[in-house]
């Protein structure tokens, strides 16, 4: 009695205590459950730029429907709203008015900034061209704008840095805005200041872009225009974090109460007793609240798609329990606690076992996702099964007993029978299947595995292509590619980025990339500056440099004093840092460059594709930049070395899985010392697994990372019901069969629902584990009773 | 004189004011509606720049192309080769190697001097009147149409465009901007290399 009641107590102490855990925990839904938890150097690069680099903080933003006026215009209202909200660093639509804010700074700055400022430009010869060019562009309405600043700019140094600063190839333009190529849509460009990461800073800046249109379409409304189903589209990085966080969020509600439903439905129709229900379901949420609570203490926080996962364990969890009740039911008289733990703890132990040994090969993944789900599989069930051994029991009221499910089991050995008494003929069927599911997979050896990260990708594949459209709408905005440059000062990689510049211009003049952007546009590094400044002429020199220069040119010098003045300035001004952008809008977009850690500074050079939709040969660019001797200098290609990391978690995940497999067969022989038997438990499982992975392939479907778990889940459930059999054939018990089989049929239905419900979630990795595993446990059941000989008295 | 027959005089004279401009108006119609109706046209041109800061005019010729409705291309042959488009309210120059967009919502000063032209080429009074103040003068057969910037940031870079022509050829933009600087284009029917 003291021992059941240490029991009870131990219970409540770990349910409170998880409680707390789990009410406490932080739960996080952004990528870092598919990113490396130990990362190589250039793994920790891409990770970087995943969470904070400005690929990751781009949103884009599309006007749909109305006309093509309305949606300038809406676009343009949008912008200047956005334009003044902090959470934006940077805001393009296609409007220059973010240079011409700056132009005062970028004018005063212009012979430290311009990459045109050399000694020859300077020369005789050279600001004779110079100011040729800027008389023709005089004689042009775009150049017109420049007429008052002739006196002082004559070589044309700002027009120039407006052309250095606004990228290699825009979008279209219509109306004042960016578009599609077709027209169909006004596009804004936008830099959220807050991490891609940071899922909540980028819910509300989402939030903001919504408020911005809503204001935007409501004061178009009261123009008169035809503003009439003007819509708003978003995408990008943040978008779909907060998009796949909802998702999952979603599903992993719904889903949780639906299997809840549905297993407390089918429990109250065959135990027809409300008691047994509640007992019945105390394993399996301990199991979930201890799974969570040990994810919590080990990991620091808690991914959404583990408990997504979680609901998995509701299928198999309420097992234990089942069989508890079930198999307790052996005597007409009542339940007897006793004689089930003598005769079926042990196989539950051993089937638990089992299962943990299949979720341990998870715990030491690379892939922070997998090893929470093992973490929380192993735990959880321990839980399950230990309530069911020590706490159930005690707290079984006097007379408990549930409806007897006798007649259900001879059912299930009745529609056997045929099958078990010709079992040569179930034998060579079952190796025929085998060999039918080895030769299906083997025609799809090629492209079973599906090695892309967007498989996992809770987007769907229309957000996705529609992602894909803006981005090649936008040519230029669009930085998958990137070359990174490393420096332990500010100023060492700026002096980096400049040579990587330089290694990459020939790429661009040869048209294998679009352009680049570079940190240096906006400030170039110290040295760089100072040669600019050492190449302007002292007065006496350049007074006469312009007087030869202006010959024959209808510019006489006299008239350029101004410029003079200012070069003189120039010459003695001092050299421009980092605080000095401050409060323009060049220091967002310097910073968007720019990326500090610890004491490491990277400068980021985002490549264009020479084409939309075109892809970059970094390959190409690797060995410009060795050709250049730019040791700290990497490219870096956000997709290939994204899939490159989902390829090595997968391949990772192989081995892990066929490592627990074998742990998986030493226990089982350790356990029942035979190797008949461990052959017969594993071949149901075996060809399970086999016919859902040719399945699964014969219907098209890519294997991913989550088919593999499913299969580890398949062996997992399957050999309880495995073991349970083999059980029942050695105890050599008259009539025993009926309950096993009925308890095993109950516990099927119960996995097969909770696995089911998840092929109808909207996440892909939820329905690639459903998809695995329901069918699967139903196969591993069907193989293993029908392989297995009948009672003997039959 | 009495004052009435004063009155009358002044009356008979707002009288054919309003006659002759009713008249300027329906031939400006009619003018529009010939050069609505071309779909293209292709002619030379030579203009000259009138610039305060330089001591001599700048003179460039080339061609100058129109398909309707918004498509204007300047092409400068001599004495830089130079490229303008205006397609869709964007504004593309090219020289040698540098290529510079513009978008003329973004630059509204460059706006008069390109939806001048664009807009008479294209037959659209409605156009023209969004930007300008149109004076008409003249018949058919030899006419001249004065625009006056009505946005206050506009008539900043260009004080008045003037075009004559006849019929649907246009014969000279000129163009006058506040600070007395000028250009002055004369256009001829398109000789076939």
């Amino acid at each position: 009695m003291s021992r059941r009641r240490l029991a009870l107590g131990v219970w409540l102490g770990c349910v409170t205590l998880a409680a707390i855990i789990v009410a406490r925990a932080h739960y996080i839904a952004d990528l870092s459950a598919f990113l490396p938890a130990n990362p190589t150097p250039t793994q920790q690069l891409l990770i970087d730029q995943l969470r904070d680099g400005p690929a990751s903080r781009l949103l884009l933003v599309a006007i749909e429907q109305a006309d093509a006026a309305t949606r300038a215009q809406i676009a343009l209202a949008m912008a200047a709203r956005l334009r003044r909200d902090a959470q934006f660093s940077t805001v393009n639509d296609g409007e220059t008015v973010g240079l011409e804010r700056d132009r005062d700074f970028l004018f005063d700055h212009r012979y430290l900034l311009s990459d045109a400022v050399t000694a020859q430009r300077f020369s005789a010869a050279g600001l004779h061209a110079a100011i040729q060019d800027s008389i023709d562009d005089l004689a042009s309405p775009a150049g017109l704008l420049l007429k008052s600043l002739l006196p002082r700019d004559p070589t044309g140094e700002f027009a120039h840095l407006l052309d250095q600063l606004s990228s290699a190839s825009q979008p279209s333009s219509s109306d004042g805005v960016w578009t599609s190529r077709d027209g169909a849509r006004a596009l804004l460009v936008l830099q959220t200041a807050a991490s891609g990461s940071d899922t909540d800073a980028q819910e509300r800046a989402i939030a903001s872009i919504r408020g911005a249109f809503a204001a935007a379409l409501a004061a178009a409304s009261r123009a008169p225009f035809e503003h009439a189903g003007a819509q708003l589209r978003l995408s990008g990085p943040g978008v779909f974090a907060v998009m796949a966080r909802a998702k999952i969020k979603t599903a992993v509600v719904r889903l949780s109460i639906a299997s809840s439903v549905l297993v407390v439905v089918v429990l109250l129709a065959v135990y027809r007793s409300v008691p047994a229900l509640i007992l019945g379901l105390l394993p399996v949420t301990t199991g979930a609240l201890l799974g969570v609570a040990a994810v919590a203490l080990a990991f620091g926080a808690v991914h959404g798609v583990t408990l997504g996962f979680g609901i998995t364990l509701i299928g198999e969890s309420v097992d234990y329990s089942i069989y508890f009740f079930v198999q307790s039911r052996r005597s007409q008289s009542g339940t007897e606690p006793l004689a089930w733990q003598r005769l079926w703890w042990p196989t539950i132990r051993l089937g638990m076992l089992t299962s943990v040994c299949g979720f341990a090969s998870l715990l030491p993944s690379g892939f922070p996702g997998l090893a929470q789900l093992g973490l929380y599989s192993i735990s959880g069930l321990i839980a399950a099964a230990l309530v069911t051994r020590y706490v159930l029991p005690s707290l079984l009221p006097r007379g408990f007993a549930i409806h007897d499910l006798r007649p259900f089991g001879t059912g299930i050995a009745r529609w056997l029978r045929p099958v078990r008494e010709h079992r040569g003929l179930g034998v060579a069927v079952s190796m025929a299947v085998a060999a039918l599911a080895i030769a299906v997979l083997y025609q799809h050896r090629t492209t079973l595995w599906n090695r892309e990260l967007s498989a996992l990708s809770p987007i769907s594949a229309a957000d996705q292509d529609f992602d894909a459209r803006l981005r090649a709408d936008l040519g230029a905005a669009d930085s998958m590619a990137l070359v990174i440059v490393s420096a332990s000062t500010l100023d060492a990689a700026l002096r980096g980025a400049e040579q990587a510049g330089e290694a990459l211009r020939p790429l661009a003049e040869a048209k294998a990339i679009g352009g680049f952007d570079s940190p240096v546009n906006y400030l170039p590094s110290l040295q760089t500056q100072e040669a600019r400044r050492d190449s302007l002429p002292d007065p006496a020199t350049l007074s006469d440099n312009l007087r030869r220069a202006t010959a024959g040119l209808p510019l006489q010098s006299e008239r350029l004093a101004p410029f003079a003045a200012d070069v003189e300035a120039a010459r003695h001004a001092g050299l421009l840092s980092r605080k000095d952008l401050q409060g323009s809008s060049l220091a967002a977009a310097f910073d968007a460059l720019i990326m500090q850690q610890a004491d490491r500074w990277n400068a980021l050079l985002p490549l264009h594709a020479a084409a939309p939709g075109q892809s970059i040969d970094t390959a190409r660019v690797t060995a410009a930049l060795k050709a250049a001797h730019l040791d700290e200098a990497r490219v870096l290609d956000l997709k290939s070395e994204s899939d490159a990391l989902y390829s090595s978690y997968l391949a990772e995940a192989i081995h892990l899985s066929l490592a627990g497999f074998g742990a998986l067969i030493v226990l089982l022989a350790l356990a029942l010392r035979s190797a008949r038997r461990v052959a017969r438990v594993l071949a149901p499982l075996a060809l399970a697994v086999l016919v859902v992975a040719a399945g699964l392939a014969a219907c098209g479907v890519q294997l991913t990372i989550l088919h593999l778990v499913g299969m580890l889940l398949i062996v997992a459930v399957g050999s309880n019901y495995a073991l349970f059999i083999d059980r029942q054939l050695n105890l050599h018990e008259a009539g025993g069969e009926p309950l096993t089989l009925a308890a095993l049929g109950l516990a099927n239905i119960c996995t097969v629902i909770g696995f089911g419900l998840l092929c109808f979630s909207q996440v892909p990795v939820l329905v690639a584990l459903g998809a695995t595993v329901a069918p699967g446990a139903l196969l591993a059941l069907l193989f293993c009773a029908a392989l297995s000989p009948p009672e003997p008295h039959a | 004189m009495t004052p009435r027959i004063l009155a009358a005089a002044a009356l008979a004279c707002i009288c054919a004011a309003s006659v002759c401009s009713a008249a300027d108006s329906s031939t400006l119609d009619q003018v529009m509606h010939l050069l609505a109706m071309r779909q293209h046209g292709q002619v030379e041109f030579v203009e000259q720049q009138f610039l305060a800061i330089l001591d001599h005019p700048v003179e460039s010729s080339g061609v100058l192309r129109y398909d309707a409705p918004d498509r204007l291309e300047k092409r400068t042959l001599e004495p830089h080769a130079e490229s303008l488009v205006l397609a869709g309210g964007v504004l593309t120059v090219e020289r040698g190697r540098s290529r510079r967009v513009l978008d003329l919502h973004s630059y509204p000063q460059a706006l008069p001097f390109v939806e001048s032209i664009r807009a008479t080429l294209a037959g659209d009074r409605p156009a023209l009147e969004r930007v300008f103040h149109l004076d008409f003068t003249g018949e058919l057969a030899h006419w001249s149409l004065a625009l006056v910037p009505l946005d206050r940031q506009m008539a900043q870079s260009v004080a008045e465009v003037r075009i004559e022509g006849a019929q649907d050829q246009l014969l000279k933009v000129d163009i006058r901007q506040p600070d007395g600087d000028r250009s002055s284009m004369s256009l001829k029917a398109y000789a076939a290399p």
